[in-house]
Order: C-alpha cells, then sequence, then structure tokens
C-alpha cells in the first residue's frame, strides 16, 4: 500500500476530540438518567391494571421501538419547534430524542424484569399475608433488579453509541468534531480511525465496569 | 394552536417518499441476506478451536459492535476509498456497512444458538456414527435457526432502522427524502411525522412476529 | 364443641371453562388434622388454595370465625368481590406451605423466616429474630441461618418453608403436597417435621400422596373426585376399608408395584 499513514494532524487537534468525546459522555449520562425516569413512569403505567394507562404507554413504547433513532432526532429539531412554538438548540433536541427513545427501551426492561419473577414468589409472599405494594417492594422489585441490570447495561451501551447520531444537528459530540478535523486535515482515513478506536475504548470500559458491578450484585446466587 | 396541518403536501410529496422507501428496501434486504450468511461462518470462525481464526474473528466482531454505526457508515465511505484506492458510491459504502455490521451481530446470533444446543445434541449423534458436518447440518444447524428466529427477526429489525443513517452519505432513501422533503417546503412536521409513520407500517409487522415467535417457542418449550 | 374458625360453602371454582371444584361444604374444626387424597385434576389443590384465597373462589360462601368474606353487589349478587385487606387478614392466621416451598432466594434462611413478622405482623426486629430462630430450632435448622436458599437441599428448604409459616402463628396450616417435590430420600426429614406439629395438636390440612404418613397421623381422610368429596371419613375407614368402588381403585394404584 503506498498510502503514507499520519496521525500527526490528528493529534494536533487533540484537543478538540478530547471536548466531543467529554459531550458525548455528558450527552449520554443525561440522557440515560432521563431515560430511566420515564421508562419507569412508562413501565408502571404498563403494568397497570387500567387500560387508560397501559394502552397509551404500550403505544408510545411501539412507536418509539419501531422507528428509526434519526427520524426522532430530527422531528425533536425540526418538527416539535413548529409544533409546540418554540425553538430548540441543538442540545436540547438531542436530549429530548435520546431520553424518549432510551424510557421506551428502559420500560421494556424494567416491565420484562419485574415480569420474570415466578408466580411461585408472588404467591409464597401472599400466603404470608403481604399487600400488594408490600410484596412488590420487599420481594419482586428486589429481584427483578438483579435481572433487570444486564438488558439495562446492554440498552445503555446501544444508547451511548446512538449519542453520535446528535451530530447531525450539530452537536459537538465526538463525531461532529471528528468531522470538523476531518475537514481541517483532510485525512479522513486518520481521523475516523482514531475516533472509531476513541468509541472503542469508551464502551469497552464501560461495559467491562458494568460486569464488574453485576458480578457483585447478583453474589447470592 | 393555529397551525394549519397541510394535507395536500402530503398527498403531492408521498410518491418521493415511496420512491425513498424502495431504496430503504434495496439497502435493507441485501444487508441482512449478506449479513447473515458471513455471520454463519463468521460464527464458526469465532468457535474455531484455532486461535489463529477465532482471534481476529472476535476482533471484527466486536469491531462492529463497539463503534456507532455512524461511524462505520462514515468509515466505509470517506475512509475506505483511500485503503483500496477506488472511491465508492454512497449506496454502496452504506450497503457494505450495513452487510459487515449485521454479519457482526449475525455472528454473535449464531454462536449464542450453537453453543445453548445442548452436549447431549452432538453426543446422540455421534453414537449414530454421524460426521461433523452431518451433525451440523442436519441436527445443530436447523435447530439452531428455529431457536434463533426471533433473534434473527429483531436483529432484522434493527438494520431497517440502521438505514436510515444512508441519508448522512446521502443515499436518496426515505430518511433522505423526507429530508429534503421537509426542508424544500418548509413543512417539518407533516414530512417527517409521516416518514415515522411509514417506517412504522415498515417495522412493526417485524415486530409483531418476532413477539408471536417468541411466545410460540416459549409454550412448546 | 369449639367453633369451627373457618367454614365454606357450596365452593366452586372454575379457570375459564374448567370446571373444578363443583360444590364443596366444609368445616376446619381446631385440632383437627384432615388429610386430602385423589388424583391429578381432582381440584385437591384447588379446594387447599381457595382456603387461603391463592385461588379465589368463583361462587359460593367463605366464613371466617362466623363471619361471610367478601362483598356482593345487588347487580350480581353471586359474585363475589374480596377486598385485599379482607384476604390478608386470612392469610395472617392461615399459614401455607407449597409444593415447590417459594422461598425467598435474596434473603438468608433467618431473614425468609422473619419476614413475615417484619412486613406484615410489623413485629420488632429483634422479636422476630428471636421468634424466627425457634421455629427454625423446631424444624432443625439452627445451624443455617446465614445460608441462602439456593445452597439448600430440598428437604432443608421445604423445612425453612414450614418454619416460615409456624413464625406466623397461624390457626391453621394449609400443606399443598409438601414432599411431592423431594427426592425420596429427603422426604422423612419434612414427614418428621410434620408429625412433630401434628403431636403439638395443631389444625392441619395436607394434601399428600403419603398414605402411610396420612393413615397414621390425620384424624379425617378426604377423597376428592371430580372436585367434589367423594368419600369422607377416618383413616381407618376411608384407607384400609374404603366404601366406594372409585375410592378403592384409586388406592390399588398405590399397592400395584409394591414388593
Amino acid at each position: 500500500m503506498s498510502y503514507q499513514w499520519d496521525f500527526a494532524p490528528v493529534l494536533a487537534r487533540s484537543n478538540l476530540l478530547v471536548t466531543g468525546l467529554v459531550n458525548t459522555i455528558e450527552i449520554a449520562l443525561i440522557s440515560i438518567v432521563l431515560g430511566v425516569i420515564l421508562g419507569l413512569i412508562l413501565a408502571f403505567m404498563r403494568l397497570a391494571q387500567r387500560r387508560m394507562l397501559s394502552y397509551p404507554a404500550t403505544a408510545l413504547i411501539e412507536f418509539y421501538r419501531n422507528t428509526p433513532p434519526l427520524v426522532h432526532f430530527f422531528w425533536f429539531f425540526y418538527a416539535l419547534p413548529v409544533l409546540a412554538n418554540i425553538s430548540l438548540n441543538p442540545f436540547v433536541a438531542a436530549v429530548l430524542a435520546l431520553s424518549t427513545q432510551s424510557g421506551a427501551f428502559y420500560a421494556e426492561v424494567f416491565r420484562g424484569g419485574i415480569v420474570s419473577i415466578e408466580r411461585a414468589q408472588w404467591e409464597g409472599a401472599k400466603a404470608l399475608g403481604m399487600k400488594r405494594s408490600q410484596l412488590m417492594r420487599r420481594i419482586i422489585l428486589p429481584q427483578a433488579l438483579t435481572r433487570m441490570f444486564p438488558p439495562f447495561v446492554e440498552r445503555s451501551f446501544e444508547l451511548t453509541k446512538t449519542t453520535a447520531l446528535a451530530s447531525t444537528l450539530a452537536y459537538a459530540d465526538l463525531m461532529y468534531q471528528a468531522m470538523i478535523v476531518n475537514s481541517e486535515t483532510f485525512r479522513p482515513l486518520e481521523v475516523y480511525t482514531t475516533i472509531a478506536l476513541m468509541y472503542v475504548i469508551l464502551l469497552v470500559s464501560a461495559s467491562t465496569l458494568a460486569r464488574l458491578a453485576e458480578i457483585r450484585m447478583t453474589a447470592y446466587r | 394552536m393555529n397551525y394549519q396541518f397541510d394535507f395536500g403536501l402530503l398527498q403531492d410529496s408521498f410518491p418521493v417518499l415511496l420512491r425513498g422507501l424502495a431504496v430503504t428496501i434495496q439497502l435493507w434486504i441485501p444487508s441482512i441476506v449478506a449479513g447473515f450468511s458471513l455471520g454463519f461462518f463468521l460464527a464458526l470462525g469465532r468457535l474455531s478451536k484455532s486461535r489463529v481464526v477465532s482471534i481476529p474473528c472476535l476482533g471484527y466482531i466486536e469491531l462492529f459492535r463497539d463503534t456507532p454505526v455512524l461511524i462505520q457508515l462514515i468509515w466505509f465511505f470517506y475512509a475506505f476509498p483511500i485503503v483500496i484506492g477506488v472511491q465508492l458510491s454512497p449506496f454502496v459504502a452504506a450497503l457494505l456497512a450495513l452487510g459487515l455490521n449485521t454479519s457482526a451481530y449475525s455472528a454473535e446470533i449464531f454462536r449464542g444458538g450453537i453453543e445453548s444446543i445442548a452436549k447431549g445434541q452432538w453426543e446422540g449423534a455421534k453414537a449414530l456414527g454421524m460426521r461433523p458436518e452431518a451433525v451440523m447440518r442436519r441436527v445443530i444447524i436447523p435447530q439452531v435457526l428455529k431457536r434463533m428466529l426471533p433473534a434473527f427477526t429483531n436483529r432484522a429489525i434493527e438494520v431497517a432502522k440502521m438505514s436510515s443513517l444512508a441519508s448522512i452519505l446521502s443515499v436518496h432513501e426515505l430518511m433522505y427524502q423526507g429530508r429534503l422533503l421537509s426542508s424544500t417546503y418548509y413543512r417539518p412536521l407533516e414530512i417527517l411525522t409521516t416518514v415515522a409513520l411509514i417506517y412504522f407500517v415498515l417495522i412493526y409487522p417485524g415486530s409483531y412476529l418476532s413477539m408471536k415467535l417468541e411466545q410460540r417457542m416459549a409454550s412448546k418449550g | 364443641m369449639p367453633a369451627p374458625i373457618l367454614r365454606v360453602s357450596n365452593l366452586q371454582k372454575k379457570f375459564g371453562d374448567l370446571h373444578v371444584l363443583r360444590g364443596i361444604d366444609f368445616a376446619v374444626e381446631p385440632g383437627e388434622r384432615v388429610a386430602i387424597i385423589g388424583g391429578s385434576g381432582s381440584g385437591k389443590s384447588t379446594f387447599l388454595r381457595c382456603l387461603n384465597f391463592m385461588d379465589v373462589p368463583t361462587s359460593g360462601e367463605v366464613e371466617l370465625d362466623g363471619k361471610i368474606l367478601g362483598k356482593s353487589s345487588r347487580a350480581a349478587p353471586h359474585d363475589r368481590y374480596y377486598p385485599e385487606r379482607e384476604l390478608c387478614a386470612v392469610r395472617e392466621r392461615v399459614g401455607m406451605v407449597f409444593q415447590q416451598f417459594n422461598l425467598f432466594p435474596h434473603m438468608t434462611v433467618l431473614e425468609n423466616v422473619m419476614e413475615g413478622l417484619i412486613t406484615v405482623k410489623k413485629s420488632k426486629k429483634a422479636a422476630a429474630r428471636d421468634a424466627a430462630m425457634k421455629e427454625l430450632q423446631k424444624v432443625g435448622l439452627a445451624d443455617k441461618l446465614d445460608a441462602y436458599p439456593g445452597r439448600l437441599s430440598g428437604g432443608q428448604q421445604q423445612r425453612v418453608a414450614i418454619a416460615r409459616a409456624l413464625a406466623m402463628e397461624p390457626e391453621i396450616l394449609l400443606f399443598d403436597e409438601p414432599t411431592s417435590s423431594l427426592d425420596p430420600e429427603l422426604v422423612g426429614e419434612v414427614l418428621r417435621v410434620i408429625r412433630k406439629l401434628a403431636d403439638e395438636g395443631r389444625t392441619m390440612l395436607l394434601v399428600t400422596h403419603e398414605l402411610g404418613f396420612a393413615y397414621h397421623y390425620a384424624t379425617k381422610v378426604i377423597f376428592l373426585a371430580d372436585g367434589v368429596f367423594h368419600e369422607v371419613g377416618t383413616p381407618e375407614e376411608v384407607l384400609k376399608n374404603p366404601k366406594q368402588a372409585r375410592t378403592r381403585a384409586f388406592l390399588d394404584r398405590f399397592t400395584e408395584f409394591s414388593f
């Protein structure tokens, strides 16, 4: 191969990439937190006996799961301002899109965890005379939380990858910064390979930490 | 809200959106066909006893699973041509990225499926005198395909959603047409909402099918 | 003669189109030890489970201390609605031991036994601990306080489950096939504990296939078939000299491969 790999121009602009990485982590963490809150609300709505609560929740969840994230990003940035007569900056639009998206997926993770606890556990607790609220708090949720953890980590992993879409709204995440560096250095091979590696390092470290946390949580099994 | 919903525009732009949908499908189907097929061999490579084969396969799989799809698309369009010395069209670059991405995820599905087939199946077949290739072909693979059908269906759904990212490379698929139309006519609310609905109609049947398959397999045991 | 604690009248239970219990009248007298036997699908577990409302009766009346439970509306006088509060009140006084033990895997043995006292009876932790340790000593598992259920054998888990039910000081104990899930060599240790409870004079109902145990320790045996009481009597009557042909056919199956 006669091509000369040259990472120097990329490294010279590493501060731009580091800024991008920091922004990526920031937007990911915020969206995870908001997504969890929304996910809890949606999960309990979905589990509710009343149809007025469960049907809208199900519809929202199914809509988000069956449409591409990019559509949500553009919709929140371009369409919502028209509907609500407001203007949104890229950061807010991206966070809204990511949180609602992840909220829908987290809702399914939470619901799945609760539903997966065998009937036997419900019966054991009911036989002692526990009310539904006590049963949930003392018996079902503690067990459900450990079960929810792996899919929760997986979903958060996907969310972190999806933050790259914020670049399409000109938010200064790692992907967007890479495009800037590329436009200054004209070295797409080095630039994009570098950030690919940066993403790998970020995601692998995060998932390793998560795995360690999971082992500690399930020590009693 | 004083907003006037412009239904006339929707009528006029529908054919354009449908053309975009056709391109989406042209990206989608070949990607999953090629991706699943390649993924099978990758899975075998990953399961190989020889580390010379299994480690590169693992590296490949992890690379595609631990980086955002967007960076993969961008890399294949901007960076890869430098490596091979040939400029790729946006469509081909997108197809390449989506196909290889799908192969990495499919490899993991196949691997999970093969490992989940109980050892007893291998032993039962070998005890009859079957050679390894025959065991694979007659006993293992049919069961893997059946068991992993929900996972494969989910993967197909994910690829359909990923295809929207090809719009970033200016591939004239559905998302691209949607963006073009909404900026041309300054009607993002109508257009983007319609685009979301078209994706939903395209993708939801797959989700529903996957859910029914999972229920059926759960009840059969 | 003291009044029955629990009484059911014309108890019916349907699961969709499946009519499992077809009219049962029964009163649980204090100090009684009732063994309930029958084939699969006869409704014996369902009958037991209706007594503490694990399964809610489709129709019929349930009386606790002479008071009929549940509410009915004028629009649907035969459909009774049982508020959670009433069901919890019944379950505090009626303990159940399940075939699959149903211990809480995320709590230790001691915590399992204490759980009902702390959460339902609102006991103080220290008092709950003392009560739990007493029951665990009774079932012979005082040395396993800090173990998790996943590490115990089936027989040990079932004994913990019995201790958990006993800690609530129930007036009636319900055993739903307590030894059916156990390996044969572990059945004995559980039956020994149940015998101890029998010797104490506790009121209990036992759905079981252990006919020998029923013969020696029950005060009354009920043979259930097709959702009704087919034959009722003392163990000597029902197990040794059954009057009904169906009862006899059922019992013969147990001696088919004896040696």
